[in-house]
């Protein structure tokens, strides 16, 4: 399902004394079954653009084509529901939105309120909690109960559980270890690949957005100021450096490299990438070694 | 995001009455609100509403936010004034009568009277929040507060509650905010539906608004445990409030104001 | 060198749990002053614990701790906060005071600091952290870095000998992050603090003299970090990141080049590859 903004402008509190300007002129779309990485420094509209994906917010003016459902400043607020449900959000900290007895029934939630039967919502609970790497033992214990990493992967599962078609992700990762981040980002990929899902990531980390992303979107002070692949926003780590984002780390020392007089035909972004570009400037002697330890 | 609330909000500014001492803002404030009252014919009005918009004026704040104060609080003022026009004993020429309802000259000149009295309550009171940011607000709570130390009340420890309690509503105002926003997500509807609906749909809100409270309330305890905090006793004072010469002269100026009100009432 | 934190036999155990299990096991490790030392591990294998056991946050159920000469007992349990200052996770979480200064002067009002003494401090400290144009700020209004730093000022306006962090920098963006910890090293550089830090971060740890490993509530290691960095791919299940220069080295290894096995930091990770390449 593809989400199209066009000339989107949001104000917060428009005609009061506290009237701010959050989007300007907003023109972009993510493409149906993209991996859309959303980013931006703190501040620059990354979160108010996110609630539009679900009509969490409407525009002040222009308007956001989610599927087939067009958004309109007068879009009434009554049947979002149905949109709602092809577009799960997960909100950073998602396991402070628990709030039920047991996990079966917090993840059930969801379906329930888009009007699921009791019994095919649990039947469905149980199904995303595996889904999410978390064992079926886990379904009647209460999710205060489990730790952080585990509240996290129940609050997934309920937004997984409307079974929506668009993904968004705002700082999935954010507070775990490193360990914990790693299987998370890879269990998005898997769950894209398994429930083709778009998906919207929203984050400060480059080297996410260079493992996953197909599709980026950079926003500042309330524009987007650059979309494309992300060897396209990589390239160019000045104009990436005025805007407050960093590299992955790959280019970072790629850069480094550049500076001693190397030399690469397509900008890498991740170590395999770096990998196989540096493996065709080395000397043979180094390679095809009998063991190296690993 | 942030409330459309205008009463209790602070407007940054760097006026007169900015820098005054809130224990006097505070204090004139009542004291303005108990004058109003001797106030009974047209010229005390006139003197109390030039002398309101003068203090508006020196603050430098913009005359919308105290229309917007005036604003929520409307139909209440409409209703209390057409009551006292409808009601009141009658005097003077009478305009219309059906029962016990009176139309007088003296009805709608003390239903003006009376519209004027809130319309001036509120500008002051909200001169009063707009200029004063709330931790000096409960600065000057805490000084009126100590001579109740006498009788062993904990001033100190109620002190420090006020301004912690101050400090986090705007922390909770975007946690619910954010709290609410998951839950619509996942397909709540606040604010619709009949009230059974309506109280189903706050439990996902209030519980975990209740525990990311009861957790935040936890970190904030350590933190000020391994911060030294032994409760109020031998704690020494950061914020300390002064009385300027400014200050002196505004009391000043509301006894004279007074003076001028009990000169020229009816 | 002096030592200034002892840990000896440290055992503990949350009032919930059961009597055979213990979140912290047989904890000893010493801490000279003025070191830098990083206490890396998963999430949940009890570095937290460790550290609210230092100031007596939380009370062990056998072992013994001396701080600067001074054995953690109820008697000297506030002597001892005084000496250390810590930074918590969550920015929000520990700002007591209702504006930047008033937070900043916080600890200096419970230890009855004298009001002139309490400015001139509050004034110095906001200073040092770059933070003295938001004094009159109110919290909401900071971003989770400027809170941190405010965090910071504290600690440096109520002078403690030891530093404690305890993941001051895991709920910041890549900008807070570098913020805070150029702020850290700042501090270190300033005065002979003892900084001890628990983190997931590479580059934290990478500025440590010592790390150590904590692993389900056993210390299992320590060293510095270029003898810990040297174990690659399985620094992940210690609960840090690998280096990026280990990452690669991974890579290179996957596609049979020999790699050197030594620790490499990214400029030697650069060298070695340019030799390399000059050798063709």
């Amino acid at each position: 399902m593809a989400i199209t903004f066009k000339q989107v402008e949001f104000t917060y509190q428009p005609g009061t004394p506290f009237e701010t300007k959050a989007l300007t002129d907003i023109n972009v779309t993510i493409p149906d079954g993209s991996y859309t990485a959303l980013i931006g420094h703190t501040g620059s509209g990354k979160s108010t653009l996110l609630q539009h994906l679900d009509a969490l917010l409407k525009p002040t003016s222009g308007t956001v084509t989610i599927g087939d459902r067009v958004i309109t400043p007068t879009t009434s607020n009554k049947d979002l529901k149905r949109l709602r449900q092809h577009v799960g959000i997960v909100f950073q900290f998602p396991e402070s939105q628990l709030f039920e007895e047991t996990v079966a029934k917090d993840i059930a939630f969801g379906p329930q309120n888009f009007g699921a039967s009791e019994a095919d919502a649990l039947k469905l609970a149980a199904k995303m909690l595996t889904l999410v790497g978390l064992d079926a033992d886990l379904l009647q214990r209460s999710p205060f109960d489990l730790s952080g990493g585990q509240m996290r992967r129940v609050a997934i599962a309920g937004v997984l559980a409307m079974q929506p078609k668009v993904l968004v992700l705002d700082e999935p990762t954010a507070g775990l270890d490193p360990q914990g981040r790693l299987e998370m980002m890879d269990m998005f990929a898997r769950l894209r690949h398994e429930q083709q899902l778009t998906i919207v990531l929203v984050t400060h980390q480059m080297d996410d957005v260079a493992n996953y992303a197909n599709n980026v979107i950079v926003m500042d002070h309330g524009r987007v100021v650059k979309t494309g692949t992300p060897q396209a926003i990589f390239k160019d780590p000045q104009w990436l450096a005025e805007h407050h984002l960093g590299l992955p780390k790959t280019t970072a020392f790629a850069q480094q490299l550049i500076a001693r007089g190397m030399t690469f035909d397509e900008m890498p972004l991740t170590e395999d990438q770096l990998a196989a570009a540096l493996v065709k400037q080395l000397p043979t002697s180094v390679l095809g070694g009998g063991d190296h330890d690993e | 995001m942030m409330s459309k609330m205008i009463f209790g909000r602070y407007i940054p500014g760097n006026s007169l009455i900015h820098h005054m001492d809130p224990r006097a803002k505070l204090l004139l404030s009542f004291y303005f609100i108990g004058i109003i009252f001797i106030a009974n014919n047209w010229p005390t009005y006139v003197l109390l509403f030039a002398f309101t918009l003068l203090a508006i004026k020196l603050s430098g704040v913009k005359w919308s936010f105290f229309i917007n104060g005036v604003k929520p609080l409307i139909w209440l003022i409409l209703f209390t004034v057409v009551l006292q026009i409808l009601f009141s004993a009658s005097g003077g020429q009478v305009y219309f009568q059906w029962g016990i309802i009176t139309i007088s000259q003296f009805g709608l000149v003390n239903g003006v009277y009376i519209f004027c009295r809130f319309v001036l309550i509120i500008f002051m009171s909200t001169l009063l929040t707009l200029t004063t940011p709330p931790l000096e607000l409960s600065d000057a709570i805490e000084y009126l507060l100590m001579p109740l130390k006498v009788v062993h009340f904990p001033v100190y420890e109620v002190a420090l509650m006020l301004s912690i309690a101050l400090r986090f509503v705007p922390t909770l105002m975007d946690e619910t905010e954010k709290i609410m926003n998951a839950q619509r997500a996942r397909g709540v509807d606040f604010g619709e539906g009949n009230i059974f609906q309506q109280m189903r749909a706050i439990v996902p809100l209030l519980i975990p608004l209740f525990v990311s409270s009861f957790n935040r309330a936890e970190d904030l305890a350590t933190a000020m445990e391994a911060r030294g905090y032994q409760g109020g006793e031998g704690r020494s004072k950061y914020r300390i409030l002064k009385w300027h010469g400014r200050d002196t002269w505004a009391t000043v100026t509301f006894a004279v104001l007074t003076v001028a009100l009990v000169y020229l009432r009816a | 060198m002096s030592q200034i934190i002892d840990v000896e036999h440290l055992n503990y155990r949350y009032p919930q749990q059961a009597a055979d299990q213990l979140t912290l096991t047989d904890i000893s490790f010493t801490v000279a002053a003025g070191e830098w030392v990083a206490i890396v591990g998963h999430n949940g294998s009890g570095k937290s614990t460790l550290a609210k056991n230092l100031n007596g946050l939380l009370a062990p159920v056998s072992g013994k701790i001396t701080i600067d000469g001074q054995v953690l007992s109820e008697q000297t349990v506030w002597d001892i906060r005084r000496k250390i200052g810590m930074v918590f996770q969550n920015p929000d979480n520990q700002f007591v005071g209702a504006t930047v200064e008033d937070d900043v002067a916080f600890s200096l009002e419970n230890q009855g600091i004298p009001r002139d003494e309490m400015l001139s401090r509050v004034a110095e400290a906001l200073a040092q952290v770059d933070m003295q144009d938001f004094a009159t700020r109110e919290p909401a209004r900071l971003s989770g870095g400027q809170k941190q730093r405010v965090a910071l000022a504290g600690m440096i306006a109520a002078r403690p000998q030891i530093l404690i962090l305890d993941e001051a920098t895991s709920m910041l963006d890549p900008e807070g992050r570098a913020e805070v910890l150029q702020t850290i090293q700042q501090m270190k550089a300033d005065s002979d603090l003892t900084v001890l830090s628990i983190t997931h971060d590479i580059d934290e740890a990478a500025n440590a003299n010592r790390v150590l490993v904590v692993n389900d509530g056993h210390l299992v290691e320590e060293g510095t970090p270029a003898e810990i960095f040297q174990h690659g791919p399985a620094l992940i299940k210690m609960g840090l990141d690998m280096p990026y220069p280990e990452r690669l080295k991974a890579a290179l290894a996957r596609l049979g080049v020999q790699v050197p096995a030594t620790y490499l930091t990214e400029k030697g990770m650069a060298d070695w590859l340019w030799q390399l390449r000059s050798n063709k």
